[in-house]
């Protein structure tokens, strides 16, 4: 008779511990969003930054020499939306993959959409083209790869379909890294190939309010689905057997979660260059907080991949002149993270 | 006795293989970096390793140009020595991703390899390398823009040029002592700040130190990227609106077409006071890419970009007269106004011809 009441109580209990978290979260990033605005390498002095935001939020007359407004509003607030965004959209995607093939090294670029996006961008900065076609490139190079790895794995039947995909995804990426690679022999060593290096590496650095108005929308399409499948996805990580003895369309829904995790990944790869780390490693210690249910797992991943993607950006534009490539900061700050969670070992790991 | 007639053939090989290379009386020849190099008596074929040393053949000896390094720009070729502008194209031979295939280069036959650059122990070790692979002597020169007199010296006596190189040489140090003179009268602190922009969206330069940026500070301006120790690099909008330069020095026509519509560079001193500056790319580019001989011109255009009151003479005088004792080209007024036209003070530049 009891115990029916305690249960619910505990039920009660851990609810109001999930959504303080989830708060605790919310206003940590909220923080951690208001310092990127304030921080950088042009000194905007807290009550300007107060006036601009005043200005554009509430319509107050702004008094801040324009020079910190363009500073703001075109190069900090493109610059940490895209941080936001970027991030959570990674790190879901990285989360989706990793259920999807049931394997934990597992990163949004599995199917060569970074290798894809990277051939395209290279192939328009070798051409000399402005930013804007060489974003496309990369965009329409991220998908052309996926649906080259997924026309394989739908041709060959005789193996296990997932398998197919990992290994369909290997071999292409290796053949449009080769192309890239000819490509960086072919362009002038002295103009195009450091510009080449620069942009394979990834960066937040010039991220425009039209990069993100261009993105943002594909990112929210590919989330969206995520987001309202994320319980389907524990189904999808016990096998396709299991999924079909448990009622889950296995031949449904695997292409829909690999287009939306890959429109996700080409749009970010095409705006940021490849961040690499961020999708492979957020979504273990997420795993790490708060188990491998995927309906806390996606959007702890979300969260996290946000914040840590803000964080790293707010230290590779503060660190010295020279912007540090981000995929470098993501390795660096979050491996080590990585590990010394997985050393204290708190929750289980799959 | 079978043997015999062999043998004797042997010898009369062996004695005309020592009377040949006899012949050909290797001289020593120390280059830049220290490396004694046998050379042969007479050079009558030449290739350039890389880039630099290709620009720095081509104004001294074109005649003896074996290859390119990079085939010519299909807008480089008018302006090219008419029997240069078909040379194959060889790839680099040296350095990081060196792209030459060394049977192709054998194939080629040159007497000496030339390359210019960093004197460092890797590119001097490089150099043994390709010497001792090849066979074919191979001389290094010094690369930075202030030594380009020695390098012509050098290259002179080892193609046996001494007079024509004298002359460049001379050439080259009177360009730079008439700018250093120059801007050497303009204090430190009105020297105008440059940004040199590079990279499709303008965000990667070159560090004060970097080879890339020499010319900034020998045209009387100052680097507004101090601290990246030299190197290539790439920096945030908000770093250069902090920066706020006196003027932009870039490559790229296009992205300087799109500044004064971009939110992020519209407020750019340098933008607002229309001081951006695209250096003109053919047959070699004016400022960078490759850092080489190329720069001489560049110098004078920069300097006098970015202090017009002291360098009256009409630009496209000072170009024709570059062109054609460098670069063994004489150009009509159109040509030169069409090299220029980017960067003209006037009216945009007319139909090119």
């Amino acid at each position: 008779m009891s115990r029916a009441p305690a249960a619910a109580e505990t039920i009660r209990a851990r609810t109001r511990l999930r959504l303080s978290a989830a708060l605790l979260s919310g206003l940590g990033l909220l923080a951690l969003t208001a310092l990127a605005l304030a921080v950088g390498k042009y000194p905007v002095a807290p009550a300007d930054l107060a006036s601009i935001l005043g200005h554009r939020l509430l319509g107050l007359p702004v008094r801040a020499p324009a020079t910190a407004e363009t500073v703001v509003m075109q190069v900090r607030l493109p610059r940490v939306i895209a941080a936001l965004v970027v991030g959570a959209a990674l790190s879901a995607a990285g989360a989706t993959y990793q259920g999807l093939f049931r394997n934990p090294l597992v990163s949004p670029d599995i199917l060569g959409v970074s290798a894809g996006a990277g051939l395209g961008a290279v192939l328009g900065i070798y051409l000399g083209l402005p930013v804007a076609p060489i974003q496309v490139l990369a965009f329409l190079g991220g998908l052309g790869a996926v649906a080259a790895v997924y026309g394989v794995g739908l041709a060959v039947r005789r193996h296990d379909p997932v398998l197919t995909l990992v290994l369909a995804g290997v071999a292409v990426g290796a053949v449009l890294g080769a192309g890239i690679s000819l490509l960086k022999v072919l362009a002038d060593p002295y103009n195009q190939l450091p510009a080449i290096t620069f942009w394979l590496l990834g960066s937040l650095s010039s991220v425009t309010l039209g990069d993100v108005a261009a993105t943002l929308p594909m990112m929210l399409l590919g989330l969206v689905p995520l987001v309202l499948l994320r319980w389907r996805m524990n189904l999808m990580s016990l096998g396709d057997a299991e999924a079909r003895a448990l009622g889950v369309e296995t031949r449904v829904l695997r292409p829909v979660l690999i287009a939306s995790a890959t429109l996700i990944t080409a749009a970010a790869v095409a705006m940021t260059g490849v961040i690499g780390w961020i999708g492979l490693i957020v979504p273990h210690i997420a795993r790490l907080l708060v188990g491998p249910d995927y309906r806390r797992l996606l959007p702890a991943s979300l969260l996290l991949g946000a914040g840590y993607l803000v964080l790293v950006d707010l230290i590779a534009r503060n660190l010295g002149t020279v912007e540090v490539p981000l995929g470098i900061l993501t390795a660096l700050v979050g491996a080590p993270f990585f590990l010394w969670l997985l050393a204290s070992g708190r929750r289980g790991f799959s | 006795m079978a043997p015999r007639p062999g043998r004797r053939a042997l010898a009369a090989a062996l004695i005309l293989l020592l009377a040949a290379s006899g012949g050909a009386a290797a001289r020593p020849f120390t280059d830049a970096a220290g490396r004694t190099v046998e050379l042969p008596e007479r050079v009558g074929r030449v290739l350039a390793a890389g880039p630099p040393a290709a620009v720095l053949l081509y104004t001294l000896a074109p005649d003896l140009m074996a290859g390119w390094v990079s085939a010519p720009h299909p807008e480089a070729l008018p302006l090219l020595e008419p029997r240069t502008r078909a040379l194959p194209a060889y790839g680099r031979l040296t350095g990081r991703g060196g792209t030459a295939n060394v049977e192709a280069v054998l194939a080629a036959k040159p007497d000496l390899i030339v390359d210019s650059g960093s004197l460092g122990p890797t590119y001097a070790s490089l150099a043994d390398r390709v010497q001792a692979q090849t066979g074919i002597p191979y001389i290094l020169l010094d690369g930075s823009f202030a030594k380009t007199p020695e390098a012509y010296r050098q290259l002179g006596a080892a193609l046996g040029r001494q007079s024509a190189a004298d002359a460049l040489a001379a050439e080259a140090q009177s360009l730079a002592d008439t700018v250093g003179r120059a801007v050497a009268t303009v204090p430190e602190d009105k020297r105008p700040r440059v940004y040199y922009a590079r990279g499709p969206r303008g965000l990667e330069t070159g560090f004060t130190g970097s080879i890339n940026t020499e010319l900034v500070e020998a045209a009387g301006g100052r680097n507004v990227a101090q601290d990246g120790g030299g190197r290539l690099g790439n920096v945030s909008p908000e770093q250069v609106l902090a920066w706020n330069p006196d003027a932009i020095v870039t490559l790229d026509p296009a992205f300087a077409a799109g500044l004064s519509a971009d939110p992020l560079w519209r407020n750019v001193r340098a933008v607002q006071s229309g001081r951006v500056y695209v250096a003109p790319l053919q047959p070699f580019p004016w400022f960078d890419a490759p850092p080489g001989v190329n720069r001489l011109i560049g110098l004078r255009w920069l300097a006098a970009r970015l202090h017009p009151d002291l360098f009256p003479q009409p630009m496209p005088d000072v170009v024709r007269a570059f062109y054609s004792r460098f670069y063994h080209v004489d150009l009509d007024a159109g040509q030169a106004a069409a090299l220029l036209g980017g960067t003209a003070t006037g009216a945009p530049p007319g139909p090119a011809r």
